[in-house]
């Protein structure tokens, strides 16, 4: 009888529904209505599967039926951004084929119109088009719009980065959980936007309770104690990792795998600004960010605290012995960097969408940019994510999109073989 | 409940293809970890490798498994030359970001659909990519199954070939980490400079561990293609290369035996909870969980188990802490 009962389970595992890229299809901001959802259908074995009914619609009465192909491939062009409901007909799959979880067999999807990435050539869906398709034109509108959206996402990530770096400094912990203290973020603010706060009031609240708990909290509980038993740095990297394993499962056990949005500002329709397109959200939280920013690095600079800090990553010997507190430090450079990190999970929760492994994403983008500024900088972690940022977006223009990551990753290797203090690092032996 | 089921399964995994792949992976990164003291945070990339020159070599060419074992070897020691002469000289936490950012630059390179016609994009490369080996099966046809573990005919021949390749793999270790070389390596992770000082060039040593164990890991991406027929770009993600850290560390780094032991222990556990809650719900017991929360959960305690190891025992089942030490800077 468990046998059998296996044998079942074993055939609902079999389903792999790889849903679904979604590509927006138009080459300048003004087509960005133009929105098409691409995907395949892939069988556990890798093999396409064809004949597989997809239908999309919206509240508006749009409602469109696709099928795949021979490859497992389906297009459906949309009327534009917003939600749309994705329904697949189960009944199309192959025997013995079905869905691990039956519930993933309609959900909503968000395609975001204006703001998520105007792809710079027409898209053709996985193995639609071999080469990926030639290169189009590139127009001044373009590389105006590609330079702002650079602007856009490299202001998120120099949030996500400066805490990095500021806790590197003190510690010399390279933090591979950092990106998950990103998701904690986003995930507090869904938590309670979820709750019934409106998102405006969530946020705030997130954020503080990041900084307190993940922050303060997180230093107290785990890294004090081993910093007190003299753990070596590489165990503490490897710690980290070990924390951040148990943060992203665990924000994918509470909170499932699927993406989500927050309750406000979800289907927010760009606005024109001259040349360029931006939804007001966006351009909201990049202003935020930058106060923010700005803020932090006149705090470093100029209060006693940061001073502090700034003596406490010069030589924390040396800055003990001048009578600065070094665990206070730290407790506040913890407090402040896990806060940057939660304000970069609710700017990338709202301006994409929040999902479990989102921080893990941006994990080696945010690595890229501190070494490209220098690792343990203040100004080399904001200089950094904005090249970065930038850098990614603007390389969509001669390489594929989905390898925008790449350019990036192999920039930051090239830093490392000629620059390896970073742009502003100080130039000390690393090697 | 039935605990015989469970602990088939549990065993069954403990020491199946997944456990030797794991194994592989892990005693690559003891040599480089371990005895040589690099933080390589990439060997997922030198697994991929390894995967995909057996894709590409029999179903994309067309040409004989055995040229792709070759292949992968070569490809191996052609990633370990590359990423090695750029980043060897760093330290220990700018080698971890800059190989771990290698392996992802690997994974979305090979994935893209610019090399579909050659890698096979996202859906990776699938068909019968073992077949020369699986023709080799000793095995009766009519094999049914062996008592307690439940693998097939196939399965149970990869085992075997594959526990003697880990074998083989071990002794070549066993006998490198004695021999004179074994103790330069061992030398440049506690004090560098002492060594340079000897007048040996650590460059072109840590390079060395740096391909055996690149090749070593390419080995089990071999295994790993042969075994599932089967080469996905997004099953060689970050996650891979940490799951092999957990093994090394659990069984104890710069120990013979810890990645085997290691990664046997590591299955053990990561199947037999799995099996466990798995077999828990369904009976009822657990009412607050779905079965697809299980996967998550094994995760999640997997990485409680590795913050636990770390803090508590950071030289593993059989490590010695006098051996190493793990806080070079």
């Amino acid at each position: 009888m468990l046998i059998a009962v296996r044998a079942a389970v074993a055939a609902a595992v079999l389903a792999v529904i790889s849903l679904l890229g979604v590509t927006l299809l138009g080459a300048t901001a003004a087509h960005a209505a133009d929105a098409s959802l691409v995907g395949s259908f892939t069988a556990p074995d890798g093999t396409g599967l064809s004949e597989v009914s997809i239908t999309v619609s919206n509240e508006d009465g749009f409602s469109e039926t696709g099928t795949s192909d021979a490859n497992g491939d389906f297009a459906i062009v949309l009327p534009g951004g917003g939600t749309y409901s994705v329904e697949i007909d189960v009944t199309t799959l192959p025997e013995g084929i079905s869905l691990e979880n039956p519930d993933d067999a309609s959900r909503s999807l968000l395609v975001l119109g204006g703001e998520k990435k105007i792809l710079t050539k027409l898209v053709e869906g996985e193995g639609g088009g071999g080469g990926g398709g030639g290169f189009i034109d590139v127009t001044g509108d373009q590389f105006l719009q590609l330079l702002f959206d650079g602007i856009l996402f490299g202001v998120m990530i120099a949030l996500a980065a400066l805490g990095l770096n500021l806790v590197f400094g003190t510690t010399g912990l390279t933090n591979f959980s950092h990106g998950d203290l990103v998701t904690l973020g986003a995930f507090s603010a869904l938590l309670l936007n979820t709750a019934g706060l409106h998102l405006v009031i969530a946020a705030p609240i997130a954020i503080v309770f990041c900084a307190i708990v993940f922050g303060w909290g997180q230093n107290k509980v785990l890294w004090r104690p081993l910093r007190k038993r003299r753990t070596g740095l590489i165990a503490m990297m490897i710690i980290s990792i070990g924390l951040a394993i148990v943060l992203r499962y665990g924000v994918a056990l509470f909170f499932g795998a699927a993406p989500q949005t927050y309750k406000q500002y979800a289907g927010q329709v760009g606005i024109s600004l001259g040349p360029v397109t931006a939804t007001p959200k966006a351009l909201i939280l990049a202003g935020l960010a930058v106060v923010t920013l700005v803020v932090v690095v006149i705090w470093v600079q100029r209060s006693r605290i940061g001073k502090a800090t700034r003596a406490v990553s010069d030589n924390p010997a040396l800055a003990s012995a001048t009578g600065i507190d070094v665990e206070r430090v730290i407790s506040v450079v913890w407090i402040v960097a896990a806060g940057l990190a939660a304000f970069a999970g609710v700017y990338l929760g709202m301006t994409q969408n929040s999902v479990w492994n989102m921080g893990q994403r941006i994990l080696l983008i945010i690595f890229a940019s501190v070494i490209l500024g220098g690792l343990g900088t203040v100004y080399g972690a904001i200089v950094g994510a904005l090249v970065v940022g930038i850098f990614i977006n603007m390389t969509s223009l001669i390489i594929p999109t989905e390898m925008k990551t790449v350019g990036a990753l192999f920039v930051m290797i090239v830093i490392l073989m000629v620059r390896p203090q970073g742009l502003l690092g100080r130039r000390e032996r690393v090697g | 409940m039935d605990w015989g089921f469970v602990l088939t399964q549990t065993m069954t995994q403990a020491i199946g293809v997944t456990a030797i792949i794991y194994c592989l992976a892990a005693i690559g990164l003891n040599v480089q970890f371990g005895y040589a003291g690099l933080l390589n945070f990439g060997q997922v990339a030198f697994v991929a490798a390894g995967s995909y020159a057996v894709g590409v070599i029999v179903l994309t060419f067309d040409l004989s498994l055995w040229l792709a074992i070759l292949v992968g070897i070569i490809v191996a020691t052609l990633l370990a030359l590359l990423l090695g002469i750029p980043t060897l000289r760093l330290r220990a936490d700018y080698l971890a970001i800059v190989t771990i950012a290698a392996s992802e630059l690997f994974r979305l390179t090979v994935r893209s659909i610019a090399f579909k016609d050659v890698l096979g994009g996202a859906q990776g490369l699938n068909g019968k990519l073992g077949q020369q080996f699986h023709d080799t099966n000793p095995l009766p046809a009519d094999f049914e199954s062996l008592p307690v573990l439940s693998w097939t005919r196939q399965d149970l021949w990869v085992v075997i070939v594959g526990w003697i390749l880990v074998a083989a793999v071990t002794v070549l270790v066993w006998l490198l980490v004695r021999s004179p070389w074994g103790r330069v390596v061992k030398g440049i992770r506690e004090d560098e400079d002492a060594v340079v000082s000897l007048g040996k060039n650590v460059f072109v040593y840590k390079l060395q561990a740096l391909i055996l164990g690149g090749v070593i890991g390419a080995l089990g991406g071999i295994v790993w293609a042969v075994a599932k027929q089967s080469v996905q770009p997004d099953t060689f993600q970050p996650d891979f290369t940490f799951f092999a850290y957990t093994i090394l560390l659990l069984g104890g780094a710069a120990r013979v035996f810890g990645p085997i032991v290691g990664a046997i222990i590591f299955w053990f556990l990561l199947a037999g909870t799995g099996e466990f809650l798995g077999q828990a719900i369904q009976a009822g017991w657990i009412d607050f969980l779905a079965p697809t929360d299980v996967g998550n959960i094994r995760f999640v305690l997997m990485g409680a188990g590795l913050i636990a190891l770390m803090v508590f025992r950071p030289q593993g089942i059989f490590g010695d802490r006098k051996e190493l030490a793990l806080d070079a800077r």
